[in-house]
């Protein structure tokens, strides 16, 4: 359990995070969102007692992170890929490691096997790929065998094998009842393996909520439709009672409706569909919403931002 | 979190990588081959001499002569243990591993000075007996007076140095800006400051000049410095420590 409280944490004037408080919990993996220059390195580094907070309080499992006795066997981390002296060889560099926390060699060759990095244990990691050099860092994670695990940003740059082969660690590593936390600007890529969420903006939270909740209260479920006939099919579905929402491009959305229900009340009034699809809300979009007051570094464009159908009309309900 | 398990680890850090070697070899190989060259230049230049420089000839301290350059290569072992973990950015995984900061910075320098002692010790000796190889009729032997000294102390002058530039290192981080200070220091302006009359008094307490001392057995003619050979090492030991506090205090004040 990873615990904050009041965490603050200001460069001169600029507040990087600002009264951070909540709860990293065991056997789930928790999700910490924000875009870019929210304060998730930041709060990450306060964890690990590498930036001295200038406010509040970080504990693991109690305790201060400089408190723990052989900090790795606690809690292992990947901040950085690169946070590693290129020279020396992927199994020297996770021995010296291991040493100081008087983890026995072996380990150092079960987690190079674990990361499928054991053919090239020897060789010198400047030469490593992104990907490898990334799993040369987990396997620095894991090497203490720890409860708690923290990931940043881990599936940066990794290529579409690379990004599932973290997805599945992770979720593995919370399944063996370890607790997970691992941060990303990418809401999609958290919806695939976080069970809790914490989202930041400039250093503030701004949500703190199981990811069911975040999804049930900020998706949306709907049938689209598009039809030539459409003033027919409005009528018929009035008759059902169905709420039918008409939007600016000519389609035709029902909130919550079954698609087998309105293609089944078509066919019997012989109405031709040519579009009828269910659709999921973005969460990337609600994510979006959430954090849009408090991004950092906005992309100025001159151009008017596209219409988005369903999202305008969204924003509405 | 025990001290041993710290410095075992660091011993696998400093093995493992190529420029504790390349560094260490460069230190002996200058120290030694200068040393050898300068020392059958002095012998065939003894008889030119004036009198007065023959008195002061001290063909222990001419055996050291390569030292001047040799303590170069060590500067560059002693910088690039320490700053190598802040260019490389192992230095978060560092100290993920061992947050007492103190305790991995000293257990860093222990095993970087004792391997900085075990081949400045030898290169010392090596020195030493090459260079009075190389003098033949004017050499010195172990057993002279105060011989045994400056040869020991030649050992120690190294490792000091190294220890020196490990302290400026910690607080200063980059290898670039450590190296481009200390470089030109103790090459250059040391030696200036050392030898104009208008700045000698403030130069001879410099580390180098103080601690070279160790290494003279017979002392110049009209000779005023007010240390003896231990007493130079002594102000040296003191920079030493000033060095290491200050990175200390540093590291455990900066965030990572």
């Amino acid at each position: 359990m990873i615990e904050l409280e009041g965490l603050t944490k200001r460069y001169g004037e600029k507040v990087a995070v600002n009264n951070l408080t909540f709860t990293v919990r065991p056997g789930i993996v928790t999700g910490f969102l924000g875009p870019n220059g929210a304060g998730k390195s930041t709060t990450m580094r306060m964890m690990l007692g590498l930036d001295r907070p200038t406010a509040g309080d970080v504990r693991i499992d109690g305790k201060h992170y400089d408190r723990l006795k052989d900090p790795l066997k606690y809690i292992g981390a990947l901040l950085d890929a690169k946070a590693m002296h290129g020279g020396r060889s992927a199994y020297n560099h996770l021995l010296c490691l291991a040493q100081s926390n008087g983890i026995a060699k072996k380990r150092v060759h079960e987690v190079l096997d674990t990361v499928g990095l054991t053919a090239v244990a020897r060789k010198k990691a400047k030469g490593f790929s992104l990907g490898m050099g990334q799993r040369l860092g987990i396997a620095g994670a894991l090497l203490g065998d720890p409860r708690i695990l923290m990931f940043d940003e881990p599936v940066n740059g990794l290529d579409p094998e690379g990004i599932h082969w973290i997805r599945n660690l992770m979720k593995s590593l919370a399944a063996q009842g370890r607790t997970v936390f691992v941060s990303s600007h990418l809401m999609s890529e958290m919806a695939l393996t976080a069970e809790h969420l914490v989202v930041i903006g400039q250093g503030r939270l701004l949500a703190d909520t199981t990811m069911a909740d975040f999804i049930a209260r900020n998706s949306r479920s709907y049938v689209r439709i598009r039809t030539p006939q459409r003033e027919r099919l409005l009528d018929v579905l009035y008759g059902a009672g169905i709420t039918v929402v008409q939007t600016g491009s000519g389609t035709l959305e029902v909130d919550g409706g079954k698609p087998e229900h309105i293609g089944e009340l078509a066919a019997q009034h012989q109405i031709v569909l040519h579009e009828l699809s269910p659709q999921q809300a973005s969460l990337e979009e609600a994510f979006m919403r959430l954090t849009a007051e408090s991004v950092e570094y906005h992309a100025h464009s001159d151009a008017p931002p596209e219409e988005q159908a369903w999202g305008n009309d969204w924003r509405r309900s | 979190m025990a001290a041993t398990q710290v410095i075992r680890s660091e011993w696998t850090k400093i093995r493992s990588v190529a420029s504790t070697v390349w560094t260490l070899s460069l230190a002996v190989i200058v120290t030694i081959a200068l040393g050898m060259l300068i020392s059958a230049l002095s012998k065939n230049e003894f008889d030119n001499m004036s009198a007065r420089d023959q008195l002061s000839f001290d063909p222990t301290f001419i055996s050291f002569a390569g030292m001047s350059l040799g303590q170069l290569a060590m500067i560059v072992f002693g910088v690039l243990v320490v700053s190598n973990e802040y260019s490389t950015g192992m230095i978060r995984t560092s100290l993920a591993a061992v947050p007492q900061r103190g305790t991995f910075l000293f257990s860093k320098i222990a095993v970087a000075t004792g391997l900085a002692l075990a081949v400045g010790m030898a290169t010392s000796f090596v020195t030493f007996f090459l260079g009075q190889a190389m003098l033949g009729e004017h050499r010195a032997q172990l057993g002279d007076p105060g011989v045994l000294r400056a040869v020991i102390g030649g050992g120690l002058y190294m490792t000091l140095i190294a220890m020196f530039s490990m302290g400026v290192a910690a607080m200063l981080r980059s290898p670039m800006l450590s190296l481009g200070i200390l470089m030109p220091f103790f090459f250059l302006v040391s030696n200036i400051l050392g030898n104009v009359s208008a700045t000698e008094k403030i130069g001879r307490y410099l580390p180098d000049q103080a601690g070279s001392k160790i290494m003279q057995v017979v002392t110049p003619v009209d000779d005023s410095t007010p240390y003896g050979p231990w007493g130079g090492l002594g102000i040296m030991a003191l920079w030493v420590v000033a060095a290491l506090a200050g990175g200390y205090v540093l590291l455990k004040r900066r965030d990572a």
